[in-house]
């Protein structure tokens, strides 16, 4: 088994919490040695001073753990939107520009204004694109934020808020490999699934706040659809409990990292998708893909017919929020997946090199993980841009009248599958 | 919930061009509809009339901006008939030809158009991409990609070009392989292409015929009408053809003027390779046309849209005194609000999409 680049996020912050608390203590005691008051201050922060005072150390003190949490947050946030969500964007882009017969993005770092090299030999528009969403983002940062006249202004703002930081909450419980994480939950995946439930409701806020038809009724189809689908996708999470005996991703996720049977040399793991969970993972996709709104299932902001949907009065950086943050819940939905049914960041080979007694991960867990969550997230990206989009009628016939009995089937299934001993739990 | 009134333009993804469509809808059902025209009204019939005959081609160009070699055809031809003078047979060959390479232009502009309007960027990007090959083919003709000004009274602008025969076979081989895998599968064969236009703006053949829908719209309906074979203009009597005609059940909705126009690109790629086999190799290909001239002139055409018909009246003058054109998308305009009612909103874009507006010719 492959071993976490982060062992334990936790640790990994505290370490970064104490150095910068020596750095703010030594400040402190030079502004003490001007300002005499401020020395007990300085000691307090002093681990030598608290041991010799036989105070409990300065990681046991409240203050610091606070700290340490919010450290630990700012990391994942931060991993998450500036590493993964600019890159899934990008993904994207590049994906379906190339299926479309074109280059798509160029902007790169060779696109740069202050780049210090010969220009002349370095056009503009030739590179990978990276910088190209950063770009936008920026752009969206100096255009003006309209409040359309009769919106009702409170609710109007606060749904970007509602949506962006619900968003955002399933990454505190989201698991990127056993030890890079934030919160280690006993009811996680059901954390995820209410953290992503928060957002139809920002929709219908934000659809009926700006006062007008195209929102508006972007926005009830949001709520229609989302909570048909979402029905679905619980109903299969509650088929797979039947296996899992647990909630925790990190138990989910340890019970599949055993094989199942062997091949010769290649040894089937035991991913969900592998056991009679196959119907439950294809209705799981389905619902995933209706709730992240990709284009089967784009309703809410179907542009041709309702413009922009629910998004169409937000400008400027509001509307990036609620823009981009889908691809926040794309990753975030794939990232289900990969965790319930396939395998999570059990990597398929034996990856540990061990250098003096430590184990070095050659593969990290990280990698597998980011490895089977784009490669679900290309697979999505793929299927939406080679379809049209549904219609609400047809979507929840759908929903109600094929996924929900599905999922219920995969419950029977789960249930029967346990009781003939066909699969154990755990 | 009330019924109350959306706005389907004037600016709005689903309008290609500037018209707005009025939708009343009770939840997610169209319960009427109103097509609101005239934003682009530039007055054509009247600014034809202080124009010489030869230098209204310039206008009748710009009537539909994706279509325009059909469109100058049309009153090229009307105006000949009011002369009374005839196109040389290489001339006449060399219409057709451009006549269908246009054909097959605006066809796929419509197929690039209808794509984005069901979700599918895909399909406008590669439609675009194949109407690239036949902008490529006019503007060896013509010089132009659009707006070409080619055809004249009394004949074309100028002759083919030599390697045009090659040209143009290898084009249009690349491209029936791209219309049998490519095409034919993002669309016709797949099964939410098929959802979201099958039983959708369905409209009688009666309906159509009396309120004057024509062309490949009528043909969906049924109605074995194409103008290119019951009154043949040109060498169109020369050229085997089979017009697209929907025979299956379910005639008139989307669907089935989906699969005429789309079955009209293969079908017109026919045509040019048989024109080009029958085109006689040298010849004129214009005659003089007389400066000033007394009559009246009347042709109609199978455009790429429907039946287009121009009636010039000269008095003498060498300029028009009366020019009236009928469009055809004019007419299946006042027909959409039967197709709309009783679908749903999502609807409305399958349907109007899938009638081919276009908004210069309708607005005149």
């Amino acid at each position: 088994m492959s071993a976490p680049l982060v062992p334990n996020l936790f640790n990994v912050c505290e370490v970064l919490t104490l150095a910068i608390v020596w750095i703010v203590d030594q400040i402190l005691y030079g502004l003490a040695s001007v300002i005499p008051p401020l020395t007990g201050l300085a000691q307090w922060f002093d681990p030598a001073y608290r041991d010799r005072l036989l105070l409990t150390p300065l990681a046991a003190e409240p203050l610091i753990i606070v700290i340490t949490w919010l450290i630990a947050v700012t990391v994942i946030v931060i991993w998450a939107t500036l590493f993964n969500l600019l890159t899934m964007m990008w993904v994207e882009r590049k994906f379906y520009s190339r299926l479309q017969d074109r280059y798509g993005i160029m902007i790169s770092i060779w696109s740069l204004p202050f780049w210090p090299f010969n220009r002349t030999r370095r056009p503009t528009h030739r590179g990978t694109g990276y910088l190209q969403n950063i770009a936008d983002g920026v752009k969206l940062l100096q255009k003006e934020n309209i409040t359309p006249r009769n919106a009702d202004s409170a609710m109007f703002h606060i749904s970007p808020v509602l949506i962006a930081s619900s968003t955002l909450m399933i990454f505190a419980a989201l698991p990127w490999s056993s030890g890079f994480y934030v919160a280690n939950l006993d009811l996680g995946i059901l954390f995820i699934f209410a953290a992503f439930s928060l957002a139809p409701l920002g929709i219908l806020i934000s659809g009926w706040s700006a006062n007008n038809k195209y929102t508006l009724v972007g926005g009830l189809r949001a709520a229609a659809m989302l909570m048909a689908y979402a029905i679905p996708m619980i109903l299969c999470v509650i088929a797979l409990v039947f296996y899992t005996g647990s909630l925790n991703p990190l138990t989910i996720v340890r019970q599949q990292e055993r094989t199942l049977v062997s091949l010769g040399p290649i040894g089937i793991p035991a991913w969900y998708i592998f056991s009679p969970q196959i119907l439950g993972f294809i209705v799981f996709s389905v619902s995933m893909m209706a709730e992240m709104e990709r284009v089967p299932f784009d309703i809410p902001e179907a542009e041709g017919e309702l413009v922009e949907g629910w998004t169409t009065e937000y400008s400027g950086m509001r509307f990036g929020l609620v823009f981009g943050f889908k691809w926040l819940r794309m990753i975030a939905g794939a990232a289900l997946i990969t965790i319930l049914y396939l395998g999570g960041w059990s990597g398929p080979v034996f990856t540990t090199l061990y250098v003096g007694g430590v184990p070095v991960p050659i593969v990290p867990e990280e990698a597998w993980f980011l490895l089977k969550v784009y490669l679900v997230s290309v697979v999505f990206i793929w299927i939406s841009w080679s379809v049209p989009r549904v219609r609400i009628d047809q979507i929840l016939n759908i929903g109600w009248r094929k996924l929900i009995p599905y999922s219920l089937a995969t419950i029977l299934i789960a249930a029967g599958s346990i009781a003939w001993g066909v699969w154990a739990v755990g | 919930m009330p019924e109350f009134w959306i706005n389907m333009g004037p600016q709005h993804p689903m309008t290609h061009g500037l018209w707005n469509m009025k939708v009343k809808v009770d939840g997610e059902t169209v319960t009427d509809a109103k097509p609101e025209i005239g934003y682009l009204h530039r007055g054509y019939e009247k600014i034809m009339e202080v124009r010489e005959f030869q230098k209204n081609v310039v206008l009748t160009d710009r009537l539909c901006y994706v279509s325009s070699i059909t469109w100058s055809h049309a009153y090229c031809l009307a105006v000949e008939k009011m002369m009374g003078i005839e196109t040389p047979e290489r001339g006449q060959w060399i219409r057709v030809v451009s006549l269908e390479l246009q054909r097959i232009a605006s066809h796929l502009m419509w197929l690039a158009a209808y794509g984005p309007d069901l979700g599918l960027l895909t399909g406008l990007l590669w439609a675009l991409r194949e109407r690239e090959l036949f902008l490529d083919l006019i503007q060896l003709m013509s010089g132009a990609r659009m707006n070409q000004n080619y055809p004249r009274v009394g004949g074309v602008r100028n002759d083919l070009p030599e390697n045009f025969e090659a040209m143009c076979r290898r084009s249009i081989e690349h491209f029936l392989k791209k219309v049998d895998n490519e095409y034919q599968r993002v669309f016709q064969e797949s099964k939410v292409f098929r959802m979201r236009t099958e039983g959708v703006g369905r409209i009688s053949a009666a309906d159509a015929i009396n309120w004057g829908v024509t062309g490949p719209n009528l043909r969906a309906c049924g109605v074995d009408v194409d103008l290119r074979r019951l009154d043949p203009y040109e060498t169109y009597e020369q050229i085997d053809f089979e017009p697209q005609v929907w025979h299956d059940g379910g005639a008139g909705d989307s669907y089935a003027r989906f699969i005429c126009r789309f079955n009209e690109l293969r079908e017109s790629c026919q045509i040019i390779l048989q024109a080009l086999e029958k085109m006689p190799k040298s010849g004129a290909y214009r005659v003089k046309a007389p400066r000033r001239a007394e009559g009246e002139g009347y042709a109609k055409t199978e455009d790429s849209r429907g039946e287009a018909l121009f009636y010039v009246i000269g008095d003498g003058d060498d300029r028009p005194y009366r020019v009236k054109i009928r469009s055809p998308v004019f007419c299946t305009m006042a027909a959409t609000p039967l197709m709309l009612r009783g679908n749903k909103l999502a609807d409305s874009v399958a349907i109007l999409g899938s009638v081919d507006v276009c908004v210069g010719e309708m607005d005149k």
